[in-house]
Order: structure tokens, then C-alpha cells, then sequence
């Protein structure tokens, strides 16, 4: 039978299908594989009863003849999702205890499809980071290391459970949230594929909002036709999130031709920043050449306001966040600490529930909210946020996706910027303008770096255009071939 | 535009997080570094350009007005802290 584990989802369906394994066979191999990663820290809860018994029932649907696109697959969720009568923690300690009497859309149409929950992924905390390093649950580790290296580095963030259950091949897949690149900066640093849908193509409902006009659910697995199958059980419209888009959800999978012969694909020169790593840019070279060769026509373009856009987003997202993150008040769930009066027990529950960063960015998108800079802070971000989403209106005139790379780096080191917040802001430099945006982006493996870690090519495209997305990243894998896998060196 | 800690100290009681006063220093000095960065949004000519309020462009959906959920107190309750008799329960707010 092999090590299951290291079949994708897609392998896994047709295996299934053709009785080659049981659900309960896919499932255990899966829970064994999560038990012995647990030096990656990657689980913040563990649910192996539920889906053993998940996997069971499985095998009897399918036995029935009623499988489901996703049927016995098992999957981690990060801990962002909200899942009924399971542990759900957002990695902050405000939410202690927080058992949610029901579930999110998203979640639930994973089971609707058959899928099976493996556990709750860790993250940054509320979501909030780039390298998993707030978490009240401890960092993630990342399963890749520098060759010869044996020191821990960063699996990205906010969705660096995710990643790293995936890249462990812990999970077949898992869900990520995606505010401003947390599933595709971590998929790029751990080696995965990793696509944040349109704005409004999966449902907000039930997910810890960190900013509303931002947060995206989408999959991350490891490969592209893996994230296809997956996008298309998790969306879909819900008239429970007023934002979400009602639509057809085509068949992801299907867009799948490998043929993007006479596909337009831009490549902003903007992107082209000073200092930018000589390999980063000599991999972009190279995923410029493999659309070339397939087919494509190459067309530069510009997107002027691309520098603004992590300023806009500083401010725009920490603004939301301050509105949302209210509700966490000691009275309705989670961690109370008493104070003298209701005001001092407000204050008291969120100075220790909530870590620095969230505390940072409270601050920071309160004072932008106040009265007397509202107008110089959020309303300036807004409009700017207005120029960079026209800057691509107009590109999409010319191109049907566009090619840039996912992060400005590989994975680092624990500590290497979590003293400096700009430094860290920097890593979603090339994934927020797409988020201000609302678009469809993916990040696929492309290469390795000169010290053998995973780095990621990312493709943007038109909202709603997730097939052209899919179809051209389908190539862009292919011709990459990235077939490198991490030592599992978490073992011992 | 640079925050001085009585203003930090005013937008983190807005922000009803409790901050002790050595901490108010180092935190405006973070702030301001953020902030300073910020400052950059300045260069971009936004002169007749409307904010976006809209990320998809959709209008949002109207519903009849009429009660569509509820019923389960239980659930409602079932994380709070505290809570009595199906309400949640704080300090005491009126003297």
C-alpha cells in the first residue's frame, strides 16, 4: 500500500474510489503522521477520535454509492475556523475555552464533501504576523531547514500550521485564511501550493474576523489540481456573510487543460524593488521563460501605486481589526480578568489576553479611527486603496494574469524580525496589493534556494478568474517540476 | 504628526486596553516608527478619488424584516464567563 501519507488529494480520491484503501486506512496514516510531527508544534488541537470515527462513516457513505468530492480526505483546519463543540482559539489567549456551538460554512462544506478533520492548526495570533511567531501556543516550526543547517526557521504566517502540516505531510491538505498573503507567503516558504480566492468566493461566516473587507478563506495542499478540488468544496455563496458573492462555483479542477497558449501575462515592473535577493529575481527570470516557452505572451506592465500598498494596508487592516476585535470583552466567551468596574475588567481581560502585536495594531487602527484623524489616516488609506485597485483594473485590459514572486525571501530564523514590525511588514510587500484589491492570487513552488529552502512564484488574476489562475499555475508547476521534500528530521 | 504617551494613553483607554505607565513611552515609540512610515501615503495625488468602501463590486443584499434565527438561549450563554439564568453577568454597573 505504500506510505499514504504522501499521496495528494487527488491520488488519494482515485485510490479511494478504487477500493485500493479505506478512509479509516487514509485517516490512520494521517493521525500517525501528525502524532510525530508534533515537534513542529503545527496542531494546536488534536482530534484523532472524531476522525477516526469521521473516517468510518466515510467508508459507509462511499459504500452506499454517496461520495462526495472530498470523501475521506483528511484535512487540518486552521484554528481560525470555527468548529462546533471543538476547541477554537484564534492562537490567543482571549479566546480560552472558546468551544463554539456551531460551525463555519466553510468547514461545514468540507464535511458536506466527505472531508475528515485531523485537528486545529496554529497560527499567528488573531491571524496577525508573518512568521507564526505570536501565537499564545507557541511558534511553529517550519519541517524545511538550510542544508547543512540544523537551526529551526520560521514556516511563514498567519497560516504557519497550515503549511507546516501540510509540507509535514501530516494533512492532505488544510484551510488557510488570507488577509494580506497568510496563505501564500507561508505556502511559498514551505514549499506548498497556497490560493487566496476572489474577495466573496468562500464565506467569512463562522471565521475569527481579523479585517472584514480583507480576510479570505482558501486551500493550501501540495499541489495545484489539490487546491482546485479543495477551492471548490469550500466556496460558495452564503447568504449568512453579506459579502459574499452569489455565483456559480465552476469546476476548479477542470480549468486544468496545461494549455495557456496565447494567455497574456503581465509582469508589473514595479515589483522589480531596489535590493530585491539576485535569486528571487533570477527565479521570476526563470517563471517568465517557462510561460514564454508554454505559449504565453509576455507583456509588461505597470501598476504604479504598488509602494503605497503596504502603508494603505497598515492601516486599513489594524483600522478593522479594532472594530472587530471589540467584541472581546470578557462578558460573551473566552478569558475574563476581574477588574475594580466594568470598565477596568474590559481593560484588564484585553491587556492580558491579547499579545503585543495585536495590542500594536489595536493602537494603531484606533488612534486612525479617532476623531481628528480619521480623514489623514483611514480615508487617505481608503482612496489610496481606490488607485491600487484601478491600477489593476487597467492591467487586466491588457493581461489575463499576472506573474510575480510570492515573498521577497526564503523562510527565516525565529527572532530575525519579530523585534522589528516594518521588517516584518515587508514580507507580504508582494501579496497585499492583490488583497487590497480583492483579487484571485495562488503561489506555487518554483525552486529552491542556494541554501535548499522551497521559494514561491505567485499568479494574480481578474476576480473571479480562478480558472485562468489555476489553468496557468497548473503550467508554471509542471514546467517547475518541484518535487523536493523536506528531511523529516522532526522524527528523530 | 507624532503621539506624545498621554495620547497613547488616551487611544488605549478608547481601545479599553490597560497599559501601565512604563509601558506608554516605549509604545509610542513604536507607534511613531509605524506611523512615520505611514506618513509616505501623503505622496499619493488622491484628489477627486473615492475611498473603497466596496471590494467586490456588489450592492448588499436586502431581506424581508422579519426574524429568521434564534430560540437557543443555551447555546447563547454557553461560553460566557459568567452568566445567570441565561443572561450574561457583569460587575455591577449602577451603584
Amino acid at each position: 500500500m505504500g506510505d499514504l501519507t504522501k499521496l495528494g488529494i487527488a491520488a488519494a480520491r482515485d485510490g479511494l474510489n478504487a477500493g485500493d484503501f479505506s478512509a479509516r486506512e487514509l485517516t490512520a496514516a494521517h493521525i500517525t503522521a501528525m502524532v510525530a510531527a508534533k515537534p513542529l508544534n503545527a496542531f494546536i488541537t488534536e482530534t484523532p477520535d472524531q476522525a477516526v470515527e469521521a473516517a468510518t462513516a466515510s467508508d459507509a457513505r462511499r459504500a452506499k454509492g454517496e461520495a462526495g468530492k472530498l470523501e475521506g480526505i483528511p484535512l487540518a483546519i486552521k484554528d481560525l475556523f470555527c468548529t462546533k463543540d471543538v476547541l477554537t482559539t484564534a492562537a490567543s489567549h482571549i479566546l480560552d475555552g472558546f468551544k463554539p456551538r456551531y460551525e463555519s460554512t466553510v468547514t461545514a462544506n468540507l464535511w458536506k464533501e466527505g472531508a475528515v478533520m485531523l485537528g486545529k492548526v496554529n497560527l499567528d495570533e488573531l491571524a496577525m504576523g508573518s512568521s507564526n511567531e505570536t501565537s499564545y501556543y507557541g511558534n511553529v516550526v517550519n519541517p524545511w531547514r538550510r542544508a547543512g543547517d540544523n537551526r529551526d526557521l520560521v514556516p511563514g504566517g498567519s497560516s504557519g500550521g497550515s503549511a507546516s502540516a501540510v509540507a509535514s505531510f501530516s494533512a492532505m491538505g488544510a484551510t488557510g485564511t488570507d488577509t494580506g498573503g497568510s496563505i501564500r507567503q507561508p505556502a511559498s516558504f514551505t514549499g506548498i501550493v497556497g490560493c487566496k480566492p476572489t474577495y466573496g468566493r468562500c464565506s467569512r461566516w463562522g471565521v475569527v474576523a481579523f479585517a472584514s473587507s480583507l480576510d479570505q478563506p482558501g486551500p493550501m495542499a501540495r499541489s495545484v489540481r489539490d487546491t482546485a478540488i479543495m477551492l471548490e468544496a469550500m466556496a460558495g455563496f452564503d447568504p449568512k456573510d453579506s459579502t459574499s458573492v452569489d455565483m456559480p462555483v465552476p469546476n476548479f479542477e477542470a480549468a486544468l487543460t496545461g494549455d495557456i497558449r496565447g494567455l497574456k501575462v503581465g509582469i508589473p515592473k514595479e515589483y522589480r524593488t531596489d535590493g530585491m535577493s539576485p535569486e528571487i529575481e533570477a527565479l521570476w527570470q526563470q517563471g517568465i521563460d517557462w510561460m514564454k516557452a508554454a505559449g504565453a505572451e509576455i507583456v509588461e506592465i505597470s501598476l504604479p501605486h504598488t509602494k503605497y500598498a503596504l502603508a494603505a494596508y497598515y492601516i486599513i487592516a489594524p483600522a478593522e481589526a479594532s472594530s472587530n476585535l471589540a467584541r472581546y470583552d470578557g462578558v460573551r466567551y473566552g478569558l475574563r480578568v476581574e477588574g475594580k468596574d466594568l470598565n477596568d475588567m474590559y481593560a484588564n481581560t484585553r491587556a492580558e489576553g491579547f499579545g503585543a502585536e495585536v495590542k500594536r495594531r489595536l493602537l494603531i487602527g484606533t488612534y486612525a479611527l479617532s476623531a481628528g484623524y480619521y480623514d489623514a489616516y483611514y480615508l487617505k488609506a481608503q482612496k489610496v486603496r481606490t488607485r491600487i485597485a484601478n491600477d489593476f483594473k487597467e492591467a487586466y485590459e491588457k493581461v489575463d494574469v499576472i506573474l510575480t514572486p510570492t515573498a521577497p525571501s526564503a523562510a527565516f530564523s525565529f527572532g530575525d524580525k519579530s523585534d522589528d514590525p516594518l521588517a516584518m511588514y515587508l514580507n507580504d510587500v508582494f501579496t497585499v496589493p492583490a488583497s487590497l484589491a480583492g483579487l484571485p492570487g495562488i503561489s506555487v513552488p518554483a525552486g529552491l534556494s542556494e541554501e535548499g529552502l522551497p521559494l514561491g512564484l505567485q499568479l494574480l488574476g481578474r476576480p473571479f478568474d480562478e480558472e485562468t489562475v489555476f489553468r496557468a499555475a497548473g503550467v508554471l508547476e509542471e514546467a517547475a517540476g518541484f518535487t523536493a521534500t523536506p528531511t523529516d528530521w522532526w522524527r528523530g | 504628526m507624532s503621539l506624545d504617551k498621554a495620547t497613547v494613553a488616551k487611544v488605549a483607554n478608547l481601545a479599553r486596553i490597560k497599559i501601565v505607565e512604563k509601558d506608554l513611552e516605549p509604545m509610542a515609540a513604536e507607534l511613531n516608527n509605524i506611523l512615520g512610515w505611514v506618513e509616505q501615503l501623503g505622496e499619493v495625488d488622491t484628489e477627486n478619488v473615492e475611498p473603497m468602501t466596496s471590494v467586490a463590486e456588489m450592492r448588499l443584499r436586502w431581506r424581508a424584516d422579519e426574524v429568521t434565527d434564534g430560540g437557543y438561549v443555551e447555546d447563547v450563554v454557553a461560553n460566557a464567563p459568567s452568566r445567570e439564568d441565561g443572561f450574561f453577568a457583569v460587575p455591577k454597573v449602577i451603584e
